[in-house]
């Protein structure tokens, strides 16, 4: 759980600053994207780098969901009578939430690699300029694609904040101390995370990339 | 018919005598050994889980023996020993303030106002060292210094500093030491835990103890268990007094059943009132929760001069109508005089009509002082988690309004009359820790449960049983043996007649009742037409009890009214010998503090000419009055003399 | 006070088990919760009806015998504090409380309220002890320790075993109590020898049990009567990381 989710968060981070490119122009953004398909070349043929970064994130994706069913299942067997007054959450609800935000992220991802890896349900889908398919997305008129691409990053933020900390506690985190910083490392990851991948689609919604 | 007769006197033929400082290593060399292959089909049954069974079982079992052990809780963790707050003595002098085991020894006689066995208190003392040797070693995390070195505090009046402790849970701390060490045997399968399970009688076969029948609390089930020797570990009885420090599960059964087959039962009345426990709320009240005696240390101990000021909040009672009466009575000592005097003093002021809070029966111990002197961060430094298990019980705050306190029975010295080997007048069976009477005299110090339940368990029992099992191996019992059957029907008799009775007073109701009685009567003072007429009314009460109690249910499967009925039975036949004991001792000693004998000034007045003795009592049959076997007490190193501390 | 009461009431192990109201009347807000319960009892007693059966002994915190979930919180709503220890000032006239046993297929129900806690003796069984057999022990004073180790070494051991951690857990994880004794023993000097097959083996004896997962929640810390931290957790993590390393 733990293992694969580093390397998730990781990928989030550099998909972010991806992302961000977007403010500095549609050509500075397309070249990225057309970048990222050379990337390693000369010594990978073209777009074997991203093949790989997609298996890899293939194998951590399933990995996660392949440990968070197991972990589900082997509480459900723990727990085989339920309490008839539900329990009050005492702990973090960020933590109560981890296999409902779990699922909602990954039916998002499944939209979202439609929507702009594969063009698919993207109302452009011009493969050579990302630029456009995304201003196309979050156009105001499509309001409810951004309603449901904020409430999805936000059931990130809330999946990160829990995740990251528990990712440190399961790898051997173990001072009071260093339980405070973890807590604060994991909500400022979430935050920035959140403001970095809502930034876009609120900066076409405003008219500020278009 | 008089309440007793007497008989032969005992005696002790175990003790080496000569030089006490050997004695203990003379009479392990004279013991007998059972040879390693021998010891694998050699059985003992412990019963009780505490600091001495648990010890004792997990000591047995890497000695080699096969042993069962039993507890009525879910846990052999969670044995009342687990409760005691204060710490344990031992005599390492790593104070370098003239501490030693000869000290250790002496200061225990004393206290225990010359009633106890000088060679069972000096083998005390000098295994004392070797517990704290053990208990680290097993990772029990006594207070350190800085340094990293073990830290002591000076506890109950000593003058030297010789209590290791583990904040206020040095009871919990030694216990969890011997259960893991415990739960290890069990994991090596020398040790067979039978936890849910209640001991209600004893199998003796051809004079000696063979084994136990026990009731699976969880499934009603009855069986009989053999085995070579018999361990009890079972506790004291200070349940008796319904109201007491101790879990609401502690009771007497194991002992008193073993009592009614003919072990001799020692001192019942030396009984210990602890004077700082949180006083009753109301008729509603289960137990009583002691507060550690530390508080003493700071705080002021008063009531109003005059009754009618009772009702008054405290802070309404000006300073000059204010009586400091321990500061008045006990100007040396004040505050920190030992355990049964401040207790008396409590009771003396409350019965004058001065005590505070609901039923007057209370008295105020006051911070406010420390907390003017000391600042209120060095009060919350030092007692802030007494503070706290005070407000969550009281709903008060004691660093706004004195604490209410009051004496609540504590800790019963009599039990089980042992020999040197800590065995029983019936060969066989060994009684170790609370239940044995053997070392505390008539009061028990401080910190000395602890130290005295882990060397029986630790270090006597493992070396002495041996010289009895050497004699064996005995022959096979088993469940078709008439002693078995006989002993087997007598507790299924006994549940079906309590579950037939089918009355109209619950178990508890009857239980209060016997308490009140034992609490006003034989509590901290007695005198002998107080325990003449509770004989009287606990015999009634008894009558009554088989009569009219309401037991619902079956015996299949968990019944919790039915196991309480059948201690709660006990505890009226124990009652009457703990009345009839302290009757009979004309003196005041310790603990036990007969009206008729005191000094001018009101303090305990020995009688060394008549009852230098430990009255061992024999059981002559229902409804036959005991008979008084006595002990004498020679004392060659450690010479009586009056306690004083004015 | 006037109370209502909804008792899960469960005659044994094989029987299904229900929620039963009862009122109870003239509660002293002085009583602990336990002898409201007491209270009950010798009422359902006097009326025929067998009383509700609970786990309980020392009623001062220590022995951890109590364990009820009341309104849906182990132990109830105050803080560090255990079933028997909570007083029914904390709640108010009028007020309706369930009271439930201990969820846990590890912790299977005995009768009513009691459920058999064996399977946390079986954890300590594999592991959590340091061998030190009757009279081997060296001098105390031979091996120093430093204070901070022992103090929070002594936070850990504090745990009275009551299994309020599993109760509270979504997973119904046994993982706090486990993590309590390997922190204790893990920090001292002379639990070194046993570090690495004590967390191997305690962690394979609470899988076994049928304890679920840890994922973090928290909730054990937060109902735990001894304020047992989280962070005991990262210690049992660590030692288990470091023990798989070397195998």
């Amino acid at each position: 759980m733990a293992v694969t989710g580093v390397l998730l968060v990781l990928f989030l981070v550099v998909h972010m600053l991806g992302n961000l490119k977007i403010f500095v122009g549609a050509a500075a953004f397309d070249h990225y994207a057309h970048w990222l398909r050379d990337l390693g070349s000369p010594l990978l043929p073209h777009t074997w780098y991203l093949w790989i970064q997609r298996a890899v994130l293939t194998f951590a994706v399933v990995g996660h969901i392949w440990a968070a069913t197991s972990l589900a299942l082997r509480a459900k067997a723990a727990r085989p009578v339920k309490y008839a007054h539900r329990a009050k959450v005492q702990g973090s609800y960020a933590a109560r939430t981890m296999r409902w935000g779990g699922v909602i992220i990954l039916l998002f991802v499944i939209y979202h690699i439609l929507d702009l890896t594969t063009g698919n349900l993207n109302p452009v889908a011009d493969k050579a300029h990302p630029y456009a398919n995304v201003v196309a997305d979050f156009a105001p008129g499509r309001w409810y694609v951004t309603l449901f691409y904020t409430l999805a990053i936000l059931s990130i933020g809330f999946h990160l904040r829990h995740g990251i900390f528990s990712a440190l506690r399961t790898l051997g985190q173990q001072t009071e101390k260093g339980q405070r910083r973890n807590r604060a490392i994991a909500l400022g990851v979430a935050v920035v995370l959140c403001a970095g991948y809502l930034s876009v689609p609120f900066a076409v919604l405003t008219g500020l990339v278009s | 018919m008089s309440l007793y007769t007497e008989g032969e006197p005992i005696r002790d033929t175990k003790a080496p005598d000569g030089p006490i400082e050997t004695r203990w290593e003379r009479r392990r060399f004279s013991a007998k050994l059972v040879n390693p292959a021998n010891k694998r089909k050699m059985t003992v049954i412990v019963v009780g889980t505490g600091l001495a069974g648990g010890s004792a079982a997990a000591t047995l079992g890497e000695l080699g023996y096969h042993v069962k052990s039993y507890c009525y809780q879910d846990s052999p963790r969670r044995a009342h020993s687990i409760a005691a707050q204060g710490g344990i003595n031992a005599a390492k002098n790593y104070r370098n303030d003239g501490d030693s085991v000869y000290r250790l020894f002496y200061d225990t006689v004393k206290g225990g106002d010359f009633r106890a066995r000088e060679s069972n208190v000096h083998r005390l003392a000098e295994v004392s060292v070797n517990i704290i040797d053990q208990a680290v070693a097993q990772g029990v995390p006594f207070a350190r210094e800085y340094g990293g070195l073990l830290d002591t505090r000076s506890f109950g009046g000593t003058q030297v500093s010789r209590t290791f402790y583990a904040r206020g849970q040095t009871g919990q701390q030694l216990l969890l030491g011997a259960y893991q060490a415990l739960e290890r045997q069990i994991a090596a399968g020398n040790v067979e835990m039978n936890a849910r399970h209640e001991m209600l009688e004893l199998i003796i076969v051809d004079g000696r103890a063979r084994g136990i029948v026990v009731r699976d609390l969880v499934t009603g089930e009855i069986t009989t268990e053999f085995a070579d020797a018999v361990v009890l570990a079972s506790g004291g009885y200070g349940n008796v007094f319904f109201l007491s420090t101790n879990a609401k599960g502690c009771n007497v059964t194991a002992t008193w059943r073993a009592h009614r087959k003919g072990a001799l039962f020692a001192n019942p009345c030396y009984t210990q009132i602890h004077p700082t426990c949180i006083p009753q709320s109301g008729d509603h009240q289960s137990k009583l929760t002691l507060m550690s005696e530390s508080l003493r240390n700071d705080g002021r101990v008063w009531v109003p001069k005059r009754a009618e000021d009772c009702g008054k909040p405290a802070a309404d009672i000006p300073e000059d109508d204010r009586d400091y009466y321990l500061e008045r009575i006990y100007p040396a000592f004040g505050n920190l005089v030992p355990r049964d005097i401040a207790s008396r003093a409590a009771k003396n002021v409350c019965d004058e009509g001065r005590g505070v809070g609901p039923g007057g029966l209370g008295v105020y111990l006051d911070f406010a002082d420390a907390i003017k002197r000391l600042g209120r961060p060095a009060v919350e430094a030092k007692y802030g988690n007494l503070f706290e298990m005070y407000e969550r019980i009281t709903g008060e705050d004691p660093y706004q309004v004195p604490m209410r306190i009051y004496p609540a029975v504590h800790y019963t010295m009599g039990g089980l009359w042992v020999d040197y080997d800590l065995q029983s007048t019936i060969p066989g069976l060994f009684v170790i820790g609370e239940a044995n009477f053997s070392d505390h005299g008539a009061n028990r110090l401080g910190a000395s449960a602890l130290m005295q339940g882990l060397a029986d368990g630790y270090f006597v029992l493992p070396n002495t049983i041996g010289d009895y099992l050497a004699t064996g191996s005995f022959e096979k019992v088993d469940a078709g043996h008439p002693a078995a059957i006989e002993a087997r029907q007598q507790v299924e008799g006994r549940i079906a007649k309590l579950l037939s009775i089918k009355g109209d007073r619950t178990v508890d109701s009857f239980h209060r009742e016997l308490g009140h009685i034992m609490w006003e009567y034989c509590g901290m003072e007695r005198t002998e037409a107080g325990l003449t007429k509770a004989i009287e009314l606990i015999r009634n009460l008894r009558d009554e009890f088989w009569q009219r109690v309401r037991v619902l249910g079956d015996g299949e499967g968990l019944n919790q009214a039915l196991e309480r009925a059948g201690r709660v039975a006990d505890f009226f036949e124990l009652a009457e010998l703990m009345c009839i004991d302290a009757l009979h001792r004309e003196e005041s000693c310790g603990g036990h503090f007969r009206a008729e004998s005191q000094t001018p000034d009101g303090e305990a007045q020995r009688d060394d000419e008549r009852f230098s003795y430990v009255a061992a009592w024999e059981y002559a049959g229902t409804g036959e009055p005991p008979v008084l076997r006595k002990e004498d007490l020679n004392f060659e190193y450690v010479h009586p003399s009056q306690r004083s501390y004015k | 006070m006037n109370l209502t009461l909804r008792v899960w009431r469960q005659k044994g192990p094989q029987d299904k088990g229900r929620m039963v109201s009862y009122q109870v009347t003239d509660v002293s807000p002085d009583m602990s919760f336990l002898e409201m319960l007491d209270m009950l009892n010798e009422r359902l007693t006097l009326e025929g009806e067998e009383p509700v059966a609970f786990d309980h002994d020392c009623r001062e915190g220590i022995c951890g015998a109590c364990s009820m979930v009341i309104n849906g919180t182990a132990h109830g709503p105050q803080k560090l504090t255990t079933t028997c220890q909570l007083h029914m000032r904390t709640f108010s006239d009028g007020d309706t409380i369930d009271i439930e046993p201990w969820r846990a297929k590890a912790f299977p129900v005995i009768k009513d309220l009691v459920v058999n806690r064996g399977a946390f003796d079986k954890i300590i069984q594999a592991g959590g002890f340091i061998s030190a057999p009757t009279g081997s022990a060296p001098e105390a004073h031979s091996t120093p320790v430093p204070k901070a180790d022992a103090d929070e070494a002594f936070d850990a051991a504090t745990c009275i075993a009551c299994g309020a951690c599993v109760a509270a857990c979504p997973n119904g994880s046994g993982m706090l109590f486990t993590a309590a004794k390997i922190t204790h023993l893990g920090l001292l000097p002379q639990g070194q020898p046993e570090r690495d097959s004590r967390v191997v083996n305690m962690l394979a004896a609470h899988d076994e049990a049928g304890f679920g997962g840890c994922t973090n929640a928290g909730e054990c810390t937060a109902v735990c009567p001894k304020g047992i931290p989280l962070t005991t957790i990262g210690r049992l993590n660590r030692d288990f990381i470091k023990a798989s390393g070397k195998r």
